[in-house]
């Protein structure tokens, strides 16, 4: 009996090879453009910040906004914030109104009278550190990043300026600096975070309305406190796994 | 500071609420002009290989126009954008650094592509066999000139002439796509932001692209009408209404397909909707409704879609498609500011709108602007002068 040889022609061996290639530099072109960017959350003993903020005990003071300013050397004029509060009237007659004025450093003034007031209530908004940023996706040159723990940082020394970023960022919380020309944003004080201080806003709060912690250890500030309140997000339809989480965050807050 | 006042100003003017960081409109008038000389040279590319690709004999004449006109409008394509960072210097980190995530990071890349492999090879191997020639005729600096040019390659056998034609077909053919490419990647610099409901769709790079040879074709038009009018030659009517056919089916397409991404919207009305709906009836009005409709695109319709039933005499014509050809570069040049100062005017908040008012005496954007639009020009009647199109020698096919 002849014993049955499998003939495997040159031809047959070009065209293997050439597909396998194909396939390998048809992926490793894929692979760059990840489908959904995104960070990793660190496993074991790293650090994942997220930050919780409960509308209910925020007065409108306007500290937050007045010590990041003042900590973070933040330009003075009225339209360079990493941290403002902003106030919400919803009129009897279901009209929203909103206001910021100089952030909120100034205090507000409630120019609806009571009466005609349905409910009142103050939002600071900040820096929202998505898993998935948005901004740090667009950034052409890698100057924004993601922290190993979760906060969305810029390396001024790198940015080029274009305003990418400013664009693409849904909760409008990056600005360029006008005398640097770069881009700056939240850091969540990240300086003072590596003396283990805590942030410049949180600090500044008299009603402890502001919480931050790390995410993965379940007995943080928190953890605890999004275990016990039922938080949400801005904008959750975009997907930008935002970690700043609200409590009694009403739906005309965008 | 003169940036600061302009920005007090926006905020006295701010309707509704805005997010502090969003009065500021960091898209200025330059990247307007980004999207719009870019897609010139697209649409210009475009129209070249129609006559070499799809062999539409009657614009010829049109045909190294339409690639020097690209090539000129190419070469200073990136100045609008460089010119707009706050960190011009640190430009180039973009292409040594790229971050591969971003939409934006790709272009230098589709930029040296299209304008080193595509435009140059292809007018160089459209330009060989003159350039050898001119560079016997001259004498002194531009007979080196113009050997510089040839690469020091001086053959001129009829069989190097027929591998020049395949060539340069073959580069056209890789550059329809690039071409493509090109423009409709810039149009997903746009559509892909999820943050901005004004341009987040996937219409996006499409309509980019349609706009792109719209605005090109126009662009064409209109300096094959002038080159004729300073040479005190005839204008090619034959020509012409072969360009202003095409020009006639892509603003159909184009329109149609603008169209349809507005339908989609009002249809689908999403939370979105009702800030967009302000934002075209209000801030946009003039320029979407009466600059990019009216007269981008209704006039021009109406014009070109009477000649194809009718067709007035020689004279009335040329005049029409002059007028015309300004009307769509004019309407083009108001799509682009519509998506781009459109899509910033309104917050994120969806609460209100900021304000953007172009500084015509002190604003640096708008000197800026000019000098990127006008200085193609210059190049172009350089190039005409360096390699005139009407010196050529007779084509030779592949």
């Amino acid at each position: 009996m002849a014993i049955k040889k499998e003939n495997v022609s040159r031809r047959d061996f070009l065209k293997k090879s050439s597909m396998f290639a194909g396939g390998v530099v048809f992926v490793s072109l894929l692979n760059p453009f990840k489908v959904v960017y995104a960070t990793k959350k660190p496993k074991g003993k790293g650090k994942w910040y997220g930050i919780a903020i409960d509308i209910e005990k925020c007065i409108g003071c306007g500290s937050c906004a007045r010590a990041c300013k003042t900590e973070n050397n933040v330009p003075n004029e009225p339209f360079f914030f990493r941290n403002w509060v902003e106030q919400y009237t919803i009129t009897n007659d279901e009209q929203v109104m909103v206001s910021s004025p100089n952030g909120g450093i100034d205090g507000f003034k409630q120019a609806v009278p009571d009466e005609d007031i349905y409910k009142t209530f103050f939002v600071p908004k900040m820096c929202n550190h998505c898993a998935k940023s948005p901004c740090t996706q667009v950034c052409p040159v890698g100057a924004s990043f993601e922290s190993p723990e979760g906060l969305a940082l810029v390396d001024q020394n790198y940015c080029i300026g274009c305003g990418y970023c400013v664009q693409a960022c849904p909760y409008g919380c990056r600005y360029i600096d006008p005398a640097k020309g770069v881009v700056d944003k939240c850091t969540l004080c990240y300086h003072r975070l590596q003396k283990d201080l805590d942030p410049a806003c949180m600090m500044a709060c008299p009603t402890g309305a502001r919480i931050y912690g790390d995410l993965n250890d379940r007995d943080s500030a928190v953890s605890l406190f999004i275990k016990e309140y039922n938080c949400a997000v801005l904008k959750p339809q975009l997907n930008t796994d935002s970690k700043l989480y609200y409590y009694a965050l009403s739906q005309e807050v965008h | 500071m003169n940036k600061l006042q302009n920005l007090y100003e926006a905020l006295a003017n701010v309707e509704g609420y805005i997010y502090p960081n969003e009065i500021a409109l960091n898209w200025d008038l330059l990247i307007v002009m980004y999207p719009y000389i870019t897609g010139l040279v697209a649409g210009a590319f475009i129209l070249a290989s129609l006559n070499r690709v799809f062999d539409i004999k009657a614009l010829r004449p049109t045909y190294e126009i339409s690639l020097l006109t690209a090539l000129s409008f190419m070469l200073v394509a990136t100045m609008p954008l460089i010119s707009h960072l706050g960190q011009p210097f640190r430009f180039y980190e973009m292409l040594i650094t790229p971050h591969l995530t971003s939409a934006m990071a790709i272009f230098g890349f589709v930029y040296i592509w299209y304008l080193m492999v595509v435009l140059l090879l292809e007018i160089w191997f459209d330009y060989r066999y003159d350039m050898v020639i001119w560079s016997e005729q001259k004498k002194g600096f531009m007979k080196f000139f113009y050997k510089a040019l040839t690469l020091w390659v001086s053959d001129k056998s009829p069989e190097s002439r027929k591998t020049d034609d395949k060539i340069g077909y073959f580069i056209t053919v890789i550059g329809i796509p690039s071409a493509f490419l090109l423009h409709g990647y810039v149009g997903f610099i746009f559509g892909s932001l999820k943050a901005n409901p004004w341009w987040s769709s996937v219409m996006m790079p499409v309509i980019f692209l349609f706009s792109a040879m719209v605005s090109g074709i126009a662009l064409v038009m209109f300096i094959y009408m002038v080159i004729n009018f300073i040479r005190r030659k005839k204008n090619d009517i034959l020509c012409l209404d072969t360009i202003a056919k095409y020009l006639f089916y892509i603003l159909i397409l184009d329109f149609t397909l603008e169209s349809l991404d507005q339908i989609h919207r009002i249809y689908e009305a999403d939370e979105s909707f009702d800030i967009l709906k302000l934002l075209v009836h209000g801030k946009l009005f003039f320029t979407f409704f009466i600059m990019q409709i009216g007269v981008g695109t209704i006039f021009p319709l109406a014009v070109l879609g009477f000649f194809q039933f009718k067709q007035p005499s020689e004279k009335i014509r040329k005049i029409l498609y002059l007028i015309v050809s300004s009307a769509v570069l004019i309407g083009i040049f108001f799509m682009r500011w519509n998506v781009v100062i459109g899509g910033q005017l309104f917050s994120k908040s969806f609460y209100g709108f900021t304000s953007y008012k172009v500084d015509l005496i002190g604003g640096k954007d708008v000197w800026l602007s000019l000098l990127w639009f006008i200085i193609p020009f210059f190049i172009l009647a350089f190039l005409l002068w360096l390699l005139p199109p009407w010196k050529k020698a007779k084509h030779v096919e592949g």
